[in-house]
């Protein structure tokens, strides 16, 4: 050992390594290997990161004019019943606006549930059945509103 | 603590912090929003009723709450993508937060009396 090396805190581990002995090599954390599983291999969390974009962007138009016509206008909250959902959805365009706005803000809320659920959740059995009960209510919830929008009757009953 | 949840401090922890929580907010409101319209599809007097909670003075301040989460988010979601795409977004994200909130401020205080005029009305109004 040469004076230089003095200065660096050796551990009795590292200390033994030399030219002559190098320490062995450890693949870096995110390398692929033969190893890595195939799931791994796909680009999902990277479409994942671009969805949230796109779609927030897509959102702030949908759901804040969502708001503007149910809560700000007109009287606000007064005038919402039965009979000014009928006027909204005898327009096409109304109809696509609350479809697109249902499948955007649910995909893009489930998808930053299951990124707080991995955050939080340690133990994996925990995490798992917190995505399904998040995905199961997550599947439930487009479909109904889906259903209800396509089959809405203005003359129920 | 759970590993990796503990970040720097200052304002972009804490925009990210109240980004995570109104997001989870407003999924779960969402949840139940779906479910209440969904009576649309039993019947007229069904959907009224479940609507009258939401004209009740209290839900009423609550929907201003809403409001103001979804906003929060919304703009502070704009800056998000702005710190990503644009080259000099790292370098101005304080700023833009601090944008953020005054077009917050200025939104909300523009919408109290139109939310809250139905409650203002009930409450106050002759
Ligand atoms: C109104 C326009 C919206 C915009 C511009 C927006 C924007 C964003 C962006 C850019 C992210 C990603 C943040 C990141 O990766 O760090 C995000 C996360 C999230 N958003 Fe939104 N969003 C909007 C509406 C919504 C709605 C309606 C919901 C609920 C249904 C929601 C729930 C969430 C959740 C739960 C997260 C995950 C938070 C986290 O991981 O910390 N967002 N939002």
């Amino acid at each position: 050992m040469s004076a230089e090396s003095n200065s660096v805190d050796l551990t009795s581990s590292s200390s033994q390594y030399s030219v002559e002995n190098p320490a062995p090599f450890i693949e870096a954390a995110r390398a692929r290997t033969k190893r890595t599983p195939r799931g791994g291999r796909t680009n999902f969390e990277m479409q994942a990161w671009v969805f949230m974009r796109l779609s927030g962007i897509l959102l702030v138009v949908l759901v804040l004019g969502h708001l503007l016509i149910q809560l700000v206008l007109d009287g606000g909250v007064s005038k919402i019943g039965f009979a000014f959902v009928a006027g909204r959805w005898a327009s096409p365009f109304w109809q696509v606006w609350d479809l697109l706005m249902l499948w955007l803000a649910m995909l893009h809320g489930a998808n930053g549930l299951r990124t707080v659920i991995n955050d939080y959740a340690e133990r994996d059995n925990t995490r798992f059945w917190l995505k399904m009960v998040l995905y199961a209510a997550t599947v439930f919830t487009v479909l109904l509103g889906t259903l209800v929008i396509f089959t809405f009757d203005p003359n129920i009953q | 603590m759970p590993a990796g949840t503990l970040y720097r401090g200052r304002e972009g922890m804490w925009s990210w912090v109240a980004h995570r929580v109104t997001g989870v907010l407003i999924f779960f409101f969402l949840f139940v929003h779906v479910l209440d319209t969904a009576l649309v599809r039993v019947s007229p007097e069904a959907y009224d009723d479940v609507v009258a909670t939401y004209k009740n003075p209290v839900v009423n301040l609550l929907e201003y709450g809403l409001v103001a989460a979804i906003l929060f988010h919304a703009l502070n979601g704009l800056r998000v993508v702005a710190v990503d795409f644009w080259d000099k977004g790292a370098k101005y994200q304080r700023q833009m937060l601090w944008t953020v909130m005054a077009v917050w401020v200025v939104l909300m205080a523009g919408s109290f009396y139109p939310i809250l005029e139905h409650t203002l009305r009930t409450l106050f109004g002759s």
